[in-house]
């Protein structure tokens, strides 16, 4: 990261709140990260508020959550002073999101085409011929063989990654800023999840996006980002660069990579993780990068 | 003697021109008391061999002999007392509205146990959940705990072949180390075959001492956990598998 260049985006001191029976909830706590034009990996077990995160930056907690943070910038804009008006032409247009799994989030009843024209001209305002051009052209860009075939088909006539190929071109006809990709390859197998994840680093080196990778995934992360941040119970625990990542000092990133059973290091036990609950009350760490 | 031999074993849905055949020719034998896994990528027909080992699909041909018997249309109650399954996902394996007791009573009722009241806590320590957890419901447990209730369900019968199906695809990495521990132990105590499938290779590496790799519905190839572990598989996918496992490869031209 060059340091002249502005961040794509700025999070200080990030909380995510959900008031319960029992009390206030705190999902995520204190989170800051910046991004710059690269691949930040954010890791951690189910519950550890990574998802948390990518929403919020979308503004996409729902009542009764409450998004808090000192700062939470687009490109120096402030986000969350944004109305939801405005939030609008943040949403798929600068900041784009692929979930997890392409069965729940394309429509049943509509072509893949007509839904990848949808995204584009709602933000573009462009004819239907440029928007059928555009969805041919983001088909080819995530390598589907037969974009013809496939911009009449429904999304059931997808297979997993096909779908998730469609997902990422419908997210990146409108060319965002930032891409946020939580889970995106977790629905699918191994060599599949190969060729998604390339189509993603072209486009973030080709374009200059940025992209947010949320994933349980400690080695793939490790292998395909620049950057990690390492979320345990709300908090960021640790932040490493991603090849670094198997040096990580912090205990619970050090459980975590031992409870992995590997390949190329067989043992008889795998460690158990034994959780301490100052992991859970210190602070979030701050970028020291 | 053989704890589970497959010749020639052929699974396919619906006829004519909807047939697909889920598993094609597949041999396979597990020697008693081994470890045994299955990968492949989804649709290659691993689950469908553990289904028709159970009975769980009724149109198969070829040749079964699991625990000693030689399977035919249907399965004996004995068989069930020598073979148990334990499924993927613990939160859809479970009934919602049956708490752990029910569950397991149920299950030792149909065994025909009559000390059920006895055995129950016993399960629950062999898994390791205390006695605390007898009258939860569901809801209350977390996923390792809900799939150790899953193996318990399975252990009642004190079985000799223990079939898992991704026994830990559903949980968190620290989690499935605490669960792969328990089976890794309770496969010391009791002598139990195992034949594991699943889509990670790190985990059937770990569990396993002989893997066979399928794809499209056939057994592409059968190697030993040493072959795989020294990254020297005889065939082509088995190759593409291996090196997607180890995580992401940046291309040259995005270097």
């Amino acid at each position: 990261m060059s340091e002249q260049m502005p961040n794509l985006v700025d999070v200080d001191d990030l909380w995510v709140k959900f008031p319960t029976r029992t009390g206030m909830f705190d999902a995520v706590r204190g989170v800051s990260f910046s991004l710059g034009k690269e691949r930040l990996g954010i890791v951690g077990e189910s519950g550890s508020g990574k998802s948390m995160t990518g929403r919020a930056l979308l503004r996409l907690i729902r009542k009764p959550g409450i998004v808090e943070a000192k700062q939470m910038k687009l490109m120096g804009e402030d986000l969350l002073s944004k109305t939801e008006q405005e939030m609008r032409d943040v949403r798929g247009q600068r900041i784009s999101m692929v979930m997890q799994d392409p069965k729940f989030s394309l429509n049943p009843v509509m072509t893949i085409g007509d839904q990848i024209m949808e995204a584009y001209s709602l933000h573009a305002k462009a004819t239907k011929r440029d928007a059928k051009d555009k969805a041919m052209e983001m088909l080819k860009a995530v390598t589907i063989r037969d974009p013809d075939r496939v911009f009449r088909a429904y999304p059931h006539e997808m297979s997993g990654g096909m779908g998730q190929r469609v997902m990422i071109a419908m997210m990146l006809a409108p060319d965002p800023e930032i891409l946020i990709a939580d889970e995106p390859t977790s629905a699918l197998d191994v060599s599949v999840q190969g060729q998604v994840l390339s189509i993603m680093d072209r486009l973030v080196e080709e374009r200059g996006m940025g992209l947010i990778f949320i994933s349980h995934d400690l080695n793939l992360v490790s292998s395909f980002c620049d950057r990690v941040l390492i979320m345990y119970a709300g908090r960021v625990v640790e932040t490493c660069r991603a090849d670094k990542l198997h040096e990580a000092q912090h205990p619970y990133t050090r459980g975590l990579l031992n409870s992995l059973p590997r390949l190329d290091q067989p043992r008889d036990r795998l460690e158990v993780l034994k959780r301490d609950d100052a992991w859970r009350d210190a602070a979030s760490v701050v970028e020291t990068s | 003697m053989s704890g589970v031999e497959i010749e020639n074993l052929n699974v396919w849905f619906g006829d004519g021109e909807d047939r697909v055949d889920a598993v094609i020719d597949a041999s396979l034998r597990v020697e008693s008391g081994a470890s045994f896994g299955l990968v492949g990528e989804s649709g290659s027909g691993k689950s469908t061999i553990l289904r028709a080992i159970t009975g769980l699909v009724p149109t198969w041909s070829g040749k079964m002999v699991v625990a000693g018997e030689e399977l035919g249309d249907s399965r004996s109650a004995t068989f069930f007392n020598k073979v148990q399954m334990v499924f993927q996902d613990p939160y859809a394996s479970l009934h919602p509205r049956h708490s752990v007791d029910q569950v397991l009573s149920e299950t030792l009722h149909l065994h025909g146990y009559d000390d059920i009241d006895k055995r129950v806590p016993k399960l629950l320590e062999d898994v390791g959940l205390g006695t605390s957890f007898r009258f939860r419901y569901p809801h209350q447990l977390s996923g390792g705990q809900r799939q150790r209730v899953a193996i318990a369900r399975a252990l009642a019968p004190k079985p000799e072949i223990l079939l898992l199906d991704e026994p830990t695809s559903a949980l968190d990495v620290s989690v499935q180390a605490e669960i792969l521990n328990l089976l890794v132990d309770l496969r010391e105590e009791r002598k139990l075959t195992y034949v594991m499938v699943s889509h990670d290779l790190a985990v059937v590496g770990h569990m396993c001492e002989q893997i066979a790799v399928m794809q499209h519905g056939k057994v592409v190839e059968i190697m030993s956990v040493e072959e795989m572990r020294a990254m020297r598989p005889q065939n082509e996918y088995t190759k593409h598998l291996l090196t997607s496992s180890l995580g992401y490869s940046r291309p040259e031209s995005v270097r």
